[in-house]
């Protein structure tokens, strides 16, 4: 089993990596589209490592893995749907549903007719939580593969629904001292594993990696990813195939449910508490990273190794606003400009590319008009 | 066109008007020197009105810049009084036929005081008689000093109405002549570069078993409620090439998309061999062995952002999974095989689709069908919008794989093939088979005349003399146009 993304090692590892793709000449455009989301981000970590000498620090790198790990996970569920054409705006509730959740089992559940509360073991916690991410996810899928709705009103519909769901099981306050389980009860050890760094990576960058390599290999070497391209580039195209066109749009949003599952679990353990705020906005920092990354809002173009350096793009950025102490109003307003920039560049590179690849044409036509000319004659 | 109509610049030469050189750097430029393009597809807005759509980007103001809608309906009235279609300009072009639509376009441009009128493709969606008033309006343009590009792949069409034929192969010019000098069979030779009098037809072989049974089949667009196809049967044998002959609007697609599983039958039976399909969809028809090659190449044959061969292997691409994964050799080599069975030209099967000719991209759409190993290939006009070397090609194609079993149903609205490539020809009109015919015995008229086309012999009669030397009206046969 080859595996083909790139490990996103904090700098350096990356350039050659994702210049050579052997036998890739069709992919150029999506290889320049990505090679200019690296670009700005060894430009952003050149200032800010000028501009500060904290910045390059193996303490601050530890700590922009692990936000970036986070933001990555969830974009790579983003990326999915986004392939595919649509949205999905519900992840960041999503995640704060799984942590509520997760937390509530924690607490114990009160089982109906008798007196008696349980307590799940931990690995039943983990798994109900993640599996409530993918029952959101799913039942996006289900109205929008099925009932033909839009995707964003769908999604945006999720996001007050998850996030109401979550401040009805939080009921005002935060779940944190219950977290850490009671030996009496068998749930303990949530912390020793989630909040652990092997190897002194963060366990959220661990998975990061594992599930870009997995997600790689989904979208480049099975008949899913192929059908997820193609549905996201013509939809009554790839159907008349025969590709499941319904049921790929159904899944999607699963997995894009069960990064949000993930990330909420993992995140509930990196601040020690549940709380009802948990998740608020990742899915617009998902979003950008997709974006930044070289994925086509209309669907049919993006890649993992784009996506996963478009959210470390925006984790450097924000990280290195922070250490040259620039406010957080402007750091807002920055940002956002760079996400726009993102676009506008990967526009005018297209354009340039047309009026190349026309140029090219036209000489390549004269050239073949002198020949022909100088054979008849 | 697109450089004509100011979408597009050149990268070199240059274009003269009335003796001056030119630069038309966007379509309003183009409009207001008098260049109006009539596309293909019709460009107007469905919900808004006849009048709305003749001004639109154009709007005439009042002093106090509110839209002068009393100004722009007396325009539109007169308009239509002139071009003869009892039309109101409140009218919303959505409840208008699709040969009006035309007229209202016709209209725009004129509104816009259109010199030069580019026509692409015009009686691609239009009955005959529809047809007949378009000739007609043209007529009358021409004769009121309106210079008419008329661009057409239906070359008798061409010959009709034009006073110079102008012939493009793949992007050059290669002849231009004065109509009255000029028949089929010079068209067609400056087209090909060779006559391509291609002739399928053959003596009746013994077919095998029925692989494809339609029995009574009723279709029902679920928009409209209107029965689109009424039970209709069709029998066709392995090995047998059957042309299913209609215009557009006869319900030929319908019949076809439903055969594929798209959209449900309410009535009768489809049976693939022994097997009944109700309940199928299409991955699993094309997996019992019944493709459809789709009539809109574009928008449901291909998919622009991938490969050639990526494209090619799209429906049979489960036969190249091992474990869960993609055997990547095992894809390639399926696909350049059959890119060289079905003689696609592309540098690579890594080329993008849209990098090929439609002669090629339509080769891949058959060939991505071929590889599932059908038993039953429906073809839903396969020929549309290609060049007639490459449309002999597909036909050798086709007869070739029925030689080897397969069963062809296609359906096309050129009588020309219908006559030379097939061995039986059921002629479709109003959602029902009228009428079959032996390609080898029957004629022209017959076919048309079944399908409820009228005669076009004599109101070709009266055409030449139509036009005047007031204004000019050149016709362009382009076989790979854009």
């Amino acid at each position: 089993m080859s595996t083909t993304t790139t490990t996103p090692a904090p700098a350096g590892a990356g350039p050659a990596a994702a210049a050579k793709s052997p036998g890739r000449s069709l992919n150029l455009n999506a290889v320049l589209v990505e090679g200019r989301a690296l670009i700005a981000l060894i430009i952003i970590i050149a200032i800010f490592a000028l501009l500060s000498d904290n910045y390059l620090t193996a303490g601050n790198l530890t700590t922009i893995t692990k936000q970036v790990a986070f933001n990555a996970i969830i974009a790579l569920g983003m990326l999915m749907v986004i392939l595919n054409g649509g949205i999905d705006l519900s992840v960041g509730s999503a995640v704060g549903l799984t942590g509520a959740v997760a937390g509530n089992l924690f607490r114990g559940v009160d089982l109906p007719l008798t007196d008696a509360v349980m307590f799940p073991k931990l690995w039943v916690i983990v798994i109900l939580s993640v599996a409530v991410g993918m029952l959101v996810g799913w039942l996006n899928g289900l109205l929008i593969a099925r009932l033909n709705l839009a995707p964003f009103i769908v999604t945006l519909g999720m996001l007050y629904v998850a996030r109401g769901l979550t401040q009805v099981l939080l009921n005002g306050q935060n779940i944190t001292n219950e977290l850490s389980g009671d030996p009496v009860l068998g749930n303990t050890g949530f912390f020793t594993i989630f909040a652990s760094r092997p190897l002194g990576l963060p366990l959220s960058a661990w998975v990061m990696i594992l599930f870009a390599v997995v997600f790689s290999i989904i979208l480049t070497r099975t008949p899913f990813g192929r059908w997820l391209y193609a549905t996201g580039s013509n939809e009554r195209a790839a159907q008349l195939s025969g590709v499941p066109v319904k049921r790929v749009q159904t899944r999607i949003y699963v997995l894009s449910g069960l990064c949000a599952g993930v990330v909420g679990i993992l995140q509930v353990a990196n601040i020690s508490s549940s709380t009802a705020d948990l998740g608020q906005f990742y899915e617009l920092n998902a979003i950008a990273a997709v974006v930044i990354g070289g994925a086509a809002l209309s669907g049919g173009r993006g890649s993992v190794r784009g996506t996963i350096i478009g959210a470390f793009v925006i984790g450097f950025l924000a990280n290195g606003l922070v250490i040259v102490g620039v406010s957080p109003f402007w750091q807002q307003v920055i940002t956002g400009a760079v996400i726009i920039l993102a676009v506008a560049v990967d526009q005018i590179q297209q354009i340039v590319q047309r009026r190349r690849n026309a140029r090219r044409a036209v000489a390549n036509a004269r050239q073949a008009n002198r020949e022909s000319a100088a054979a008849s004659g | 066109m697109k450089i004509l109509s100011g979408v597009e610049q050149p990268s070199g030469g240059q274009l003269v008007l009335d003796g001056e050189p030119v630069e038309l750097t966007s379509t309003t430029d183009a409009v207001a020197r008098g260049i109006s393009i009539i596309h293909q597809e019709l460009n107007l807005c469905s919900n808004l009105s006849v009048r709305d759509n003749i001004f639109i980007g154009r709007e005439l103001r009042t002093r106090t810049g509110a839209i002068d809608y009393g100004t722009e309906r007396d325009i539109t009235a007169a308009l239509m009084a002139r071009l003869e279609e009892p039309i109101r300009p409140g009218t919303l072009v959505q409840d208008l036929r699709v040969g009006q639509q035309q007229i209202i376009e016709i209209a725009r441009a004129l509104a816009a005081d259109a010199r030069i009128l580019i026509m692409d493709e015009p009686t691609s969606a239009l009955s005959a008689s529809e047809v007949e008033v378009l000739f007609k309006v043209i007529r009358d343009l021409t004769a009121q000093g309106v210079a008419i590009v008329y661009i057409s792949h239906h070359l008798e069409e061409a010959i009709e109405i034009a006073d110079y034929a102008v012939v493009f192969r793949d992007g050059d010019l290669v002849a231009t002549e004065k109509a009255a000098n000029i028949d089929l069979s010079w068209v067609v030779r400056q087209m090909v570069g060779r006559e391509a009098d291609y002739d399928f037809r053959e003596e009746p072989r013994n077919y095998g078993e029925v692989a494809l049974s339609i029995q009574g089949v009723t279709v029902a667009d679920p928009d409209s409620g209107r029965v689109v196809v009424n039970n209709v049967s069709i029998d066709v044998r392995e090995g047998e090439i059957v042309c299913l002959y209609g215009l557009m609007g006869a319900g030929r697609t319908e019949l076809m998309e439903a055969l594929a599983g798209r959209d449900a039958i309410s009535g009768g039976r489809v049976l693939l061999g022994e097997r009944d399909l109700a309940g199928t969809g299409i991955a699993g028809r094309i997996a019992a062995g019944l493709g459809l090659v789709p009539e809109d190449r574009q928008r449901d044959g291909l998919v622009q952002m991938m490969s050639v061969g990526k494209n090619m292997s799209l429906p049979s691409l489960l036969s190249s999974v091992r474990n869960f994964l993609i055997t990547r050799r095992t894809e390639r080599e399926s696909v350049a095989r059959e890119i060289v069975d079905v003689r696609v030209k592309t540098s690579s099967p890594d080329a993008l689709i849209t990098s090929l000719s439609g002669g090629n991209q339509q080769k891949v759409v058959i060939g991505k069908m071929l590889l599932t190993q059908p038993k039953v290939l429906l073809l839903d006009e396969p020929t549309r919008g290609i060049d007639v070397g490459a449309k002999g090609e597909i036909f050798a194609l086709l007869f070739r794989e029925a030689k080897k079993g397969l069963a062809v149903l296609y359906v096309t609205s050129e009588v020309g093939e219908a006559l030379t490539a097939s061995h039986r020809i059921l002629v479709m009109s109003k959602g029902r088979v009228v009428k079959e015919l032996d390609p080898r015995t029957c004629t022209r008229d017959e076919v048309m005349a079944a399908s409820g086309e009228s005669d076009l012999e004599h109101h070709a009669a009266g055409a030449a003399a139509a036009v005047t030397d007031s204004g000019t009206a050149a016709s362009e046969s382009n076989g790979a146009h854009q």
